[in-house]
């Protein structure tokens, strides 16, 4: 996401040198690049967003309520939103955490570091979420001792949120280091110099310093939270009321023929995307303008 | 700040509901309620919706009891391996036997000889494989020997994931093996050129069904009959139809109760009687309506308009039963690796 958002700075840069040196650049070739640009979104962003609720009303409002609110639907989104609700602390407090440690002390092994961090990224979700039945399976390292307690790990809520924890964890730190390093450790000595204990520093200086940053984090995260399939599907056992997300749950919907209620289903997935875009969009137009101020 | 306190607190909140829900649970064993986990194969979604209702009414009744049965449906060996990997299943309701085999094997879940404790090999219900053309079966496919010509693309799932898909390539083997008076590199060749038409290779049955009649892939589906007759219900059949090959194979899916399963939990009362209901008239009556072959001859007699003559063979006595079946097809060098070459 970071590395698109900088692709497209990079991008509407260009042109502005383009049109300085060659004002006569045709507006054909403009018009040309917009309208190629808007037929590629047109038709692999519009048509089939509007696709999916086209096919969500197929047999009427009342027919997709009536989907979305049947008990198994229900406790998908519930189950989803558990998982949030524990996925996004966690991986808001780690985020921080390694974002600090990386960007205000100097160690060996920091790249390594960095490149651990960013492992997630490069697992395929299916590999992560069969590292966790290796890991607490019943045949798997942790399983005898698991289930000597009669603590369900795989197949049940625990298992949803680790997987989900390992997949988003990158996220938060992600967005987090770039933004601390450049801004620097300056404030915070002179905070310490002043006479600041360490937590108030963080409080009064660090936090509302990169706040944005972690809610532009915290919001990439949960896109990706609510909307993992692969390591889910893993670990889920796919019982239905009990361990199917809202993903999971549109794909047996799908399956049994179930077409309106698996689109009802997947266009509220929809609106939560479409929400969790205009809130981006929010986040970086105050930290362009913040960011504007400063210069 | 104030948000990640008011967010930690909401966990609190909800992991001390969680404990609660998970001691109420534990704690129902042998009072009030009770809950069955169903661990089943792919196209059996809606046999078992129907049985379930009928289920817990008749448990109710019997017992006074209220019993919730949750379902799960995935590829029959999919659906093993959960099993094995610690999927809490208190009956296992799989496609083919040797699924079942290898969770006793894997894990000891169950006794080795769970095929013996229930009737006719504890398969309440057969089914066999046919093939699911369009309406007015353009390609004129009438019997295996159609499925390898030039211009027919065909879907099946993968055999070494789906059960379905097991017995659809026995099916097919049993044919060639007639056809070339058991003439093995005739018959691998025949093999061989059959899974060069095959477009898509799904992981499960209902997956490949999906192939077919959603995304309109493929000139036919080899399919079990009762996933087929459940396609020409929900499709139409002025869209499909059903196309009986001059030989089959009686295809048996069998169930058991996982004993350790059970004993854990408590269950073990219910998850025999689930599966015991499933022999009587009502649940044979289920079976059918669902287009799964009844074992009760009466519910067989009465149904029998609905099922088709066809000349089958069974796992037993054609390949020696599902252990060296699997062993000689279908794990890892067997003649599936041998004949499968993507294209």
């Amino acid at each position: 996401m970071l590395a698109n958002h900088n692709s497209v700075a990079a991008e509407t840069n260009k042109p502005v040198i383009l049109t300085r040196n060659a004002t006569k650049e045709p507006k054909s070739i403009q018009w040309i690049l917009i309208s190629i640009v808007l037929l590629f979104l047109t038709l692999f962003l519009v048509v089939p967003l509007i696709a999916i609720f086209v096919k969500a009303f197929e047999k009427g409002a009342d027919a997709y309520f009536a989907a979305i609110a049947h008990p198994d639907s229900m406790s998908a989104i519930k189950l989803t939103l558990i998982v949030v609700l524990i996925t996004l602390p966690l991986n808001a407090i780690f985020g921080v955490v390694a974002a600090w440690t990386i960007t205000k002390y100097e160690f060996k092994g920091k790249n390594f570091l960095i490149t651990l961090i960013d492992l997630p990224f490069s697992v395929s979700p299916v590999i992560a979420g069969l590292i966790f039945v290796l890991l607490f399976g019943l045949h798997g390292a942790l399983g005898p001792l698991l289930q000597n307690y009669d603590i369900k790990v795989i197949f049940s809520i625990p298992g949803i949120v680790i997987a989900s924890i390992f997949i988003t964890f990158p996220f938060i730190a992600r967005e987090l280091i770039p933004l601390m390093q450049s801004q620097g450790t300056s404030e915070e000595e002179a905070s310490l110099t002043l006479g600041a204990g360490g937590f108030k520093t963080f409080w009064y200086v660090t936090l509302p310093n990169i706040k944005w940053g972690l809610l532009y984090g915290v919001i990439l995260c949960n896109a990706r939270t609510i909307g993992e399939f692969g390591a889910v599907s893993v670990v889920s056992g796919h019982i239905r009321g009990m361990t199917n997300t809202m993903p999971l749950h549109i794909e047996i919907l799908y399956n049994e023929y179930q077409f309106s209620a698996a689109f009802a289903v997947a266009s509220l997935m929809s609106i939560f995307a479409i929400i969790t875009l205009v809130i981006k969009i929010f986040i970086e137009w105050k930290t362009d303008f913040k960011s504007s101020k400063v210069s | 700040m104030k948000k990640l306190m008011v967010f930690s607190s909401l966990i609190l909140a909800f992991g001390v509901l969680a404990g609660c829900n998970s001691e109420k649970t534990e704690g129902e064993g042998n009072s009030k309620s009770v809950e069955l986990l169903n661990v089943s194969y792919d196209p059996t979604r809606e046999l078992y919706q129907e049985f379930n209702d009928a289920f817990v009414k008749h448990w109710k009744e019997e017992s006074g009891q209220d019993v919730t049965i949750q379902q799960s449906h995935g590829g029959s060996g999919k659906q093993g391996r959960a099993v094995i990997d610690g999927l809490e299943a208190d009956v296992v309701t799989l496609a083919l036997a040797y699924d079942i085999d290898a969770i006793y094997e894997a894990s000891n879940l169950l006794a080795e000889d769970w095929q013996k404790r229930l009737p006719e090999n504890s398969t309440p219900y057969t089914s066999t494989i046919v093939f699911l053309v369009k309406k007015d079966n353009p390609k004129g496919i009438k019997d295996w020997n159609d499925l390898i010509k030039k211009d027919v693309s065909v879907i099946t799932p993968n055999p070494k994931t789906s059960g379905g898909a097991r017995w659809n390539y026995l099916a097919a083997w049993a044919y060639a093996e007639k056809s070339f008076n058991n003439d093995e590199t005739k018959v691998k060749d025949f093999m061989k050129k059959l899974y060069q038409n095959v477009e898509v290779l799904d992981s499960g049955a209902r997956g490949a069904t999906t192939t077919f009649v959603e995304r309109e892939i493929g000139d036919v589906l080899i399919a079990w009959e009762n996933e087929a007759y459940l396609t020409l219900e929900e499709f139409g059949d002025d869209k499909y139809e059903i196309v009986n090959p001059s030989i089959s194979i009686l295809a048996e899916p069998p169930v058991a109760v996982v004993d350790k399963v059970v004993e854990k939990k408590g269950t073990k009362e219910v998850a025999e009687a689930y599966l015991e209901y499933l022999y009587t008239d009502a649940g044979q009556e289920i079976a059918a309506k669902n287009f799964y072959r009844p074992r009760d001859e009466k519910v067989l007699a009465k149904y029998k308009d609905q099922f088709a003559n066809i000349d089958m063979v069974t796992v037993d006595e054609k390949f020696g039963g599902w252990k060296k079946a699997q062993e000689t097809h279908f794990n890892d060098g067997g003649t599936f690796d041998e004949i499968y070459q993507p294209q």
